[in-house]
Formats: structure tokens, sequence, C-alpha cells
């Protein structure tokens, strides 16, 4: 029945004299998307619409499911096009849509007409009336209700003539590529794709790092870190996942800093090592999974520790989430299955039974001194050997 | 140096095996069941493979059904006799020490209204016979004992058990698992007073996907998958024809100089543990000197088995820890729990399993590898 959806966004309405940019992004990203859906596509702006159409057989659901991916969108509609060929054709389909679409006819309605082509015949008000009445004498049983209607019947008036009303939820957020790129820190976890997620909805781009310690984790640990960042790139486009060998710097810390500090000190070096790849890659800051006192490296004073060595901005959308609020997120995205394959990964592998829950910076600075001989060079070492996979 | 030390897990498929699989597959594909010659020549390898096995354990062909390995033989096995024999009783023994295609439907069968019993076994991973003896009843229908584990490489007295079983519960059929033992021993059932045993073709370098049960043509069985009645009903669905040609010819192949390879893997086994227990700290699980050839189980204390495992892969060496088949999930082994192995033992416990293709040269390698990362390893341990 449809062969076309009209796109809704929200903000970027409001963006002034950029406004272009943002709609070829969202275009952009729109035509990314539907390159994995079966049919042909057509993406065009028209304006201040932009509408997506198809041509030939395609699969509805999937083309729903991929645009339900696409940051930016706020609505999706499924939209009945139509040939002007005079009033009474066009109101004849326009019932017929109806009938399909609400096989129940108990509700009420209301006809909203947009009339973008001037030289109609009738003029918005017209169409809503005279529609609205062939619509009551096709359905006697269904109301028109103008204040609190159950369905709108939105037509729009251009070269062709649009009907709709239905608005399937989209993502919000802004389009992707919009504000820029950040750095994702991504562990096999359940918060890290989430937080990944939650910056990309704002239209900032992704590339990540993974930091791994063979032996003590393994390739299934790795790939599953692949495969979660895949997960995130269905939302967040294409990244880069910068895979750092981190065993050295873990042993040297454990064998020259105190045990019970060894999960802070590791992720300052971590951070470290992130902000030096984030730099290069032309990141414009970090992003992190972490929620206030959900472990032990994170509490105020452990963050502020660990954002001590930092000084790029680093990002936590998660930060007042409960862990129920962050599972309800990863279930929506799809990456709670992954996350919770059993592999270990490096941050748990030497956590100390008890380990400090508020580090004092002086303190773990001059545990750090202990690893001064060594460090600059294994930190070279890790930022070198860096491996790089396209996502 | 590569050295594959996980054949319990798999093998590599022999390159004859393979070469006949890939011959059946793009020449002779026809289905069995179809009534041309492509027909007959397909269903000519299905008989030949039958011929094959019967003849490597002294059965009647018409005995061997073909499965797709071997939990479906040991699913085939104990709810096909439950199913054909509640009537007569609804009392099944097994051990402690199954693989999870035993135990799991057991516990359907349970579920079901059957009553298991599960013999313990001793810190040899050996099941007691007196407490077989005992728990054998007038309403036990199905006795099942694994021949060798798959674990530890622990030996049950399969001839002595099914002796008793005979005695104490003429109703009770007798399966054993043969999956480890089949090509590694000689193994005939009807000597042994087995009525069903199960093989799996991807452990003696056969095709993986394909395998069979035998079965005593006296056993009252149903069958549990249903279809187009193939192998006289027994086992519905059209003949996996390039996996059952290549299964014949691995079992005729594992019984070639089958004296031979034994004495080699002796051999094998017993310089191999001897060079183990020269490094500090290490335990052999069960009695070395009485376990199959083909197996070593070591518990490394003071390091996790996956941390050895990761870092032996790093140089081309491939173990599992604990049993391969159920370790992608971490949970402490049920056979090594069952042989009591202290907790610091069994996490840090990881299986070498041996074929007649493993080298000295590789075992050599293995331990020179383990004496320089175990002192690494052990330096580094979680509080």
């Amino acid at each position: 029945m449809y062969k076309a959806f009209l796109i809704k966004y929200g903000e970027i309405g409001v963006k002034g004299k950029n406004r272009y940019l943002f709609e070829d992004a969202l275009v952009n990203h729109i035509r990314y998307v539907l390159e994995d859906v079966e049919g042909e596509f057509l993406v065009r702006k028209e304006q201040g619409r932009i509408f997506v159409e198809t041509e030939g057989e395609y699969d509805y659901q999937e083309t729903i499911e991929a645009l339900k991916r696409v940051f930016g969108i706020v609505g999706i509609c499924p939209v009945v096009q139509m040939e002007d060929n005079g009033f009474e054709d066009f109101a004849a389909q326009t019932v017929a849509y109806l009938d399909q679409a609400y096989p129940n006819k108990n509700f009420s309605f209301k006809v909203k007409a947009r009339r973008a082509r001037k030289n109609y015949p009738l003029d918005s008000m017209e169409i809503n009336t005279e529609l609205g009445s062939k619509i009551v004498e096709a359905f006697p049983e269904i109301k028109v209700d103008v204040h609190h209607p159950d369905v709108e019947v939105q037509v729009e008036i251009r070269e062709k003539i649009y009907v709709y009303s239905q608005t399937i939820k989209g993502a919000g957020g802004m389009p992707l590529g919009t504000n820029g790129k950040a750095m994702l820190l991504l562990s096999g976890g359940i918060d890290s794709p989430v937080a990944g997620y939650m910056i990309a909805k704002r239209g900032v781009k992704i590339d990540a790092v993974y930091f791994h310690a063979p032996p003590y984790t393994s390739d299934r640990a790795k790939q599953k870190v692949v495969d979660l960042a895949k997960i995130v790139s269905r939302y967040a486009g294409s990244m880069r996942l910068f895979v750092v060998n981190f065993t050295e710097i873990q042993l040297a810390i454990y064998d020259k800093c105190p045990h019970d500090e060894l999960t802070i000190i590791m992720r300052r070096y971590m951070m470290k090592i992130a902000q030096y790849l984030a730099k290069e890659n032309k990141c414009l800051g970090l992003i992190t999974g972490e929620s206030i006192g959900q472990v032990a490296s994170q509490t105020l004073q452990s963050l502020a520790a660990t954002n001590e060595v930092c000084t790029m901005p680093v990002y936590r959308p998660l930060i007042s989430f409960d862990k129920q609020e962050i599972i309800d997120v990863s279930e929506q995205i799809g990456t709670f299955e992954t996350s919770i394959q059993p592999f270990e990964d490096c941050c748990t592998i030497f956590v100390a039974k008890h380990p400090v829950t508020k580090p004092n910076v002086n303190i773990i600075k001059r545990s750090e001194e202990n690893l001064q001989e060594v460090i600059d060079d294994l930190m070279r070492q890790a930022i070198e050997s860096v491996e790089v996979i396209e996502i | 140096m590569e050295a594959y030390l996980d054949n319990s897990a798999t093998t590599r498929c022999e390159k004859q095996v393979a070469d006949l699989v890939t011959t059946v597959m793009l020449k002779d594909y026809g289905n069995p069941s179809s009534m041309h010659k492509k027909g007959m020549e397909a269903e000519q390898y299905v008989k030949e493979s039958s011929r094959q096995i019967a003849k490597t354990l002294k059965v009647k062909e018409k005995e061997i059904i073909f499965t797709s390995g071997g939990t479906e033989s040991d699913n085939q096995a104990l709810l096909g006799v439950a199913l054909a024999n509640q009537r007569a009783g609804k009392h099944i023994i097994t051990t402690q020490v199954e693989h999870a295609a035993i135990h799991a439907p057991l516990a359907v069968l349970e579920e079901a209204g059957f009553e298991v019993t599960k013999l313990p076994v001793g810190r040899d991973g050996v099941i007691c016979l007196d407490q077989l003896a005992e728990e054998l009843r007038e309403d036990t229908i199905l006795v099942s004992i694994m021949h060798v584990n798959n674990e530890v490489g622990s030996i049950q007295p399969i001839e002595e058990a099914a002796k008793l079983v005979k005695e104490r519960a003429p109703k009770a059929y007798f399966h054993v698992d043969a999956i480890q033992s089949y090509g590694k021993f000689k193994v005939s059932p009807k000597q042994m007073g087995v009525d069903l045993l199960s093989v799996s073709g991807h452990k003696i370098h056969g095709p993986k996907g394909v395998g069979f049960l035998y079965v005593n043509e006296k056993v009252k069985i149903k069958p549990i998958i249903f279809g187009g009645g193939q192998q006289s009903g027994m086992r519905s669905g059209t003949e996996n024809v390039p996996g059952i040609a290549g299964l014949g010819l691995a079992c005729q192949m594992a019984y070639e100089n089958l004296a031979e390879k034994q004495k080699h893997l002796f051999k094998l086994k017993e310089r191999f543990c001897r060079g183990l227990l020269e490094l500090e700290d290490v335990k052999i699980n069960g009695t070395w000197q009485e376990t199959a050839p083909q197996i070593v189980s070591g518990s490394f204390v003071g390091v996790r088995s996956e941390v050895l495992l990761h870092a032996l892969e790093d140089k081309q060496i491939y173990v599992s820890a604990g049993s391969a088949c159920s370790s992608n999930k971490p949970s402490p082994s049920k056979t090594l729990l069952a042989m009591k192995v202290p907790k610091e033992e069994l996490v840090s416990t990881i299986r070498f399993s041996f074929s007649h293709h493993t080298t000295w040269e590789e075992l050599e390698y293995t331990l020179q590898v383990l004496r320089e990362v175990l002192p690494t390893l052990r330096r580094y341990t979680r509080h």
C-alpha cells in the first residue's frame, strides 16, 4: 500500500543557515542504513521535507526498522502517494486507504490538509471539509472530532498528493556527523556500548578503543567487542576500532604499585592512551560508560582520580543512570545479549579483593612514580602496536 | 612449531576421508531413496560404510544406525530405550561423570517420571562395581556408562559392569558412550556384553556431523526422529551420504595398525607425564598409568586454566580447559567435581589430548613452553 515515507525531523528545523548541512547528513545516513534493506529506495529533499520513495518490491517492516535507527528522525510516516486526477479520484483513493489501514472503524478523525501547490483548486480549509464529508459518507460509523481525533488524516498537495495518518516514532537526536567525532572506551560490558549509542544520538561520530590483555583475555573476548562495535555501528555508522595490547602495562603496574590501587592506575593509563589515539584521529572528546558508584572505580573520588589525567572533555552519558536503566537501553538497542557473554575483560583479571574506593590523587601519583623508568616505553609500544579494525 | 593437543575435542579429517567425502558430494550425490541409478550408487556408499563399521565391532551391519554424531547417538539410545521399555520399569543408572549428551536427556526423562541414579566415582574417576551392584534393581531398564571419560581419560570397567547388569537386572539394557574410546581400543560390544554403543565421526579423524549408534538387534527401542522412514524407520531423514561414507572409511582406518598406534600413544603419554611431573606444582588427574593413552589432565596450581590455555595458544599450542564441549560457559567441570578434585586444582586444569599423529617433538615443545610460561603466569595472580 505504501510506496513512500515522509521523514519528520525535529531540532534540525531550527538550525538557521546551517540547516542544509544537517539535512544532507540526515539524507546520507538514511541512504546508508537503507543499503542493507531489500528494495530500491530514492531519498530526496523537497521543501523542508525528506521523502523516502520506493521502486518495486521492498520489505516494509525492514525499512521501518532501518529508519528507526537513524538519529535525527523524530517520526516516520508511511505515505500513500497519488497522481492528481481531480478531487473525486483523490477522495476515492483516500477512502480506500483508510479502509485498508483501519479495518476496525471505531474511531474519530479529522482531516488536516496542507497546500504546498497554491494553484490547487481547493484551499486547505475546503479540502478539510470536502474530504471529511467524503469519508463520513463512506463510513457512516466514524465520527469527526476536530479537537481530539484518534486519527489525523494528513494531506499534502504537492506535484503529487500525499496522504498519511500514522507517525512511527523515530530515534530522535541529531543526524550523524553533524557534531564532530569522539573516542569511545569500549569494553565488553553492558555500559560502554550504551554510552556510545547515546552520544552518537546527538550527531557525534564515533571511533572506539578496546584494551585487551592476552593471554589473560581471549580472542573471543576481543571478538565480542568487535560484535558490540558492529551493533553500535548500526546506529552510529561506520567506525574504527583501535585494539590496544595492554598486558605489559598491566603487569608493570602489578609489579610496582600497591595492588589495591591497580584498577585506578590502570584506568588512568587507559585514559592517557585513549586520549592520545583520540587526538591522532581528530576526536574532540572521550566517551565512557561510567556511572556514579557502580563499582569501586566509579566513586566520585575514583572518577576524579581517573579524570585527572585527561585534558580532553570526557563525556559520561550514563553518569546518573541506574544499572537497570542502562540494561533497558542495551536491550532496546540490541547489545545486551552480546554484552553478557561470559568472557573476562582486562578490567577484572587482576582486580584486588578490596580495591581503594576513595583514592587520593596525590597518593596515586606517588605510586605511579614507581613506573617512571618503564612506563614511557611501554606506552609507546602499546600505541605503536595498536591494531585498527574497520567496522 | 604448532602442536594441536585437543584431539578429544575434535581431530583433523584424514585426507583420504576428505577426498571420499568430496567425491560423494560432487559426483555421487544421489539420494539413496531415489529409484534410479544415482540413488542406487549412493545407497552402495551407505551399505559399504555399515559393512566397514560392523567389521570393526564384529556385529551385524543392520545393527548400525547412522546419526548426526555423538550427541544424537546418546539421545537416541537413552530416549529410545526409555520410551520402548517404560512398562518394564522406570529406573535408569548412569554415572556422575558422563558427558552432557547423557545427563541432559536423562534430566528430560526424570521430568517425565523416570528415576535416575548417578553413580559416584573415586579420586581415580572410576566407578565402584559394588555400588553398581547395589543400585541394580528389578525395574532397572537401562544402564549407561561411558567407556573412556572425555575430561580425564579414566576407563570404566565395562565388561565387569555388563556382567553385573545381566545378573541383577535381567530386563536392563546396557548402553556405552564409546565416543572417546572407539578407535583407540578394541571395542566388541557382543563380547563385552554391551547392547548399545555411541560413536562420533570427528573424534576419529572422520567428518563432523556424523556418527553412529550400535543397537543389538534384540534391543527394544523406538526412534526419536520421524519422517520418511529411512534406515528401517529408526532414523528418518535423507542419509548424510558423504558423511556416512567418510565415517566408514575413518572407522576402518582407525583400526588399521591399532596395536602400533596404541604403543605410540602409551609411549608419548608416559614421557609427557614424566615431563609434566618434573615441573613445579603440577598434578595429574586420575591415575595416569591407568587412564586412556590419548588423554592427560593436568592441574597447574596457581594459574587459571583459561590464562594458561591462551598463553599456550599464543605459542601455537592448542589445548582444552576442562571439557571443550562445555567450556564456552565457564562452569566447574562435573567430572572433576565428582572426582573431588580440590578447587584450586579444579580451576587450573588443562586437558592435553593426543592422536596417533601427535609426535614427541610437539610434546617436547609443549613441555618447554610450559617451563617458560608457568613462572611468569604464577607471578601475576588475582588476590
